[in-house]
């Protein structure tokens, strides 16, 4: 049995990078004032807010008063979806996204449907991306907003965002996109893709938990999430993060430095992956579009077996992982995103995510594919469905 | 998560395979639900002689089907019919809220298996073969 942690679920999270925290440091008791003071402690913590408004801003090639900061992912995703819906409902009510949205998105939409708003959810196509011409055609004279991930949590799979981008700057739709998992991995011009809202975290890119950015394209109505005090230019209140926020930009800057490395690293110990258990586990199939998709991801579905009893004995061998089976979810349903792109619940609930990331190395892959080797012929003998 | 008891139960299920020779045999469940259990019975004079499973599932489905398995070797068929989910789930010291129906499904393949050996006799028996508890809709 194997000894090493292997980590391979990076984009559940990351571990925050060691320069990262060293620049977290002095924000927490050393220069702890509120940025919102007029004396030199809160202004030392307002300066460094904006200069790290600024590196984010440069990075996706927009002005530094279109970042406004967050708590998470997911409060940038709601802000979105919801500041947008209810600044804009005299325009009308209809707002449409994928079927493969991570829940920060479809459950705000649920949530907005009960409050009278209409949403269409385009179905992706079996590769787990999502064909333009649909998105196009099912817009409506009432369509107020367009949100579509840019790429996949699950499968990894990029959508074609650039294409999307047009049609709504050719309809004169506001459209958002959830970068949450792309951000990191792709490089993002938000003016080039004519994206008007753009959500992400830094924990998905070696920053720290807690912190994320709303982008909002300059003219754009959106109404506050948070009401309270006049922070982020009165549309976020809240006393802001700082050392969080440091982080986030920190841990940007230099994943965006690294881009080239770091895409090489990852699809490189990816691709390994994919050749070793296509050759050694049979009845074996790959999760979404195999070019298409984040360079550090890869998501199999084994026949035959679960994907929670997986998760366990790989745990036992010190590897983490993660699973679309219901079991491991907490809920009774296989991945909304596995079913999206026409997988039998049998197969969603035998399906393996693997991510990698910087800490991964050649070794670990060839220990993972052993270890699983072993792994899966175990849970297929004890498969009733096996000798089938 | 689990107890030590699941995941001992998991990680070495006890009477794991099939009977070459059985006197019943039970499956319930269904794959869309992520659950599907089989479970083979030798009875002589109405005594479990031997018994084995296989099961598709998570850990909770395995750790359940092998502990159900102990539960009834070597005893009476009328006693191993007064199994109930709760014997199950007490001899793992407990299973988390969301894998209950694991161990009503352990407890239904159980009289599913003994269900077939008395068909074979002659002897109607109801059974519930889906798995209520687990799927929605």
């Amino acid at each position: 049995m194997n000894n090493k942690k292997i980590y391979l679920d990076h984009a559940a999270t990351t571990s925050v990078d060691k320069d990262v925290l060293q620049r977290m440091f002095p924000w927490f008791s050393e220069n702890y004032g509120n940025p919102s003071s007029i004396y030199s402690l809160g202004s030392k913590s307002k300066k460094v807010i904006e200069d790290s408004r600024d590196v984010v801003a440069k990075i996706l090639n927009c002005k530094s008063s279109e970042i406004y900061f967050t708590s998470c992912g997911t409060e940038s995703d709601n802000w979105a979806l919801k500041g947008i819906a209810y600044a804009n409902q005299k325009k009308g009510k209809h707002i449409i996204t994928s079927n493969i949205e991570h829940h920060a998105i479809l459950h705000t939409l649920k949530y907005l449907e009960k409050q009278g708003f209409s949403i269409t959810y385009i179905p992706v196509e079996k590769n787990g991306i999502i064909d333009p011409i649909k998105v196009k055609n099912a817009i409506k004279k009432d369509t107020i907003m367009i949100s579509i991930m840019y790429a996949n949590n699950e499968i990894g799979t990029i959508q074609p965002i650039g294409e999307i981008g047009l049609i709504a700057k050719e309809f004169d739709i506001i459209f958002h996109t959830d970068a949450v998992q792309a951000m990191g991995s792709i490089p993002i011009d938000v003016q080039s893709l004519n994206i008007d809202l753009l959500s992400m975290s830094a924990h998905k890119f070696y920053g720290p938990k807690g912190v994320g950015v709303l982008y909002i394209k300059r003219g754009v109505k959106i109404d506050n999430l948070l009401h309270g005090g006049g922070q982020e230019k009165t549309r976020r209140a809240a006393t802001e993060n700082i050392a969080n926020i440091v982080g986030l930009a920190t841990a940007l800057e230099k994943a965006s430095k690294n881009l080239k490395k770091y895409n090489k690293h990852v699809s490189k110990l990816r691709d390994l992956t994919v050749k070793l258990v296509m050759e050694k586990i049979p009845e074996t199939i790959i999760n979404g579009d195999i070019k298409n998709r984040l360079s550090n991801n890869i998501n199999f579905s084994f026949r035959y077996i679960e994907g929670e009893g997986l998760l366990l004995f790989l745990d036992m061998s010190n590897i983490y992982a993660s699973s679309g089976s219901a079991c491991t979810s907490g809920s009774l349903d296989p991945s909304h995103v596995l079913l999206a792109t026409g997988l039998s619940a049998e197969r969603a609930h035998g399906s393996l995510r693997l991510t990698f990331g910087w800490d991964n190395s050649i070794e670990d892959v060839y220990i993972v594919v052993n270890e699983l080797e072993v792994i899966v012929k175990k849970l297929r003998e004890l498969s009733p469905l096996y000798d089938k | 998560m689990y107890t030590d008891k699941v995941m001992d139960h998991f990680a070495n299920p006890r009477n794991v395979g099939e009977l070459k020779e059985y006197s019943g045999v039970g499956e319930v469940g269904n794959p869309s639900c992520g659950d599907i259990m089989r479970i083979y019975l030798k009875i002589e004079d109405d005594i479990i002689k031997n018994v084995s499973f296989k099961t598709f599932g998570c850990g909770a489905a395995i750790a359940t089907s092998s502990i159900a398995t102990e539960l009834i070797k070597n005893k009476h068929v009328d006693e191993a019919l007064e199994l109930t989910n709760k014997a199950v789930i007490e001899a793992l010291d407990g299973l988390p809220p969301t894998k209950i129906h694991c161990s009503v499904l352990a407890e239904e393949a159980v009289k599913e298996a003994i269900a077939d050996y008395k068909r074979k006799q002659g002897i109607d028996m109801e059974t519930n073969t889906q798995c209520d508890n687990c799927c929605r809709d």
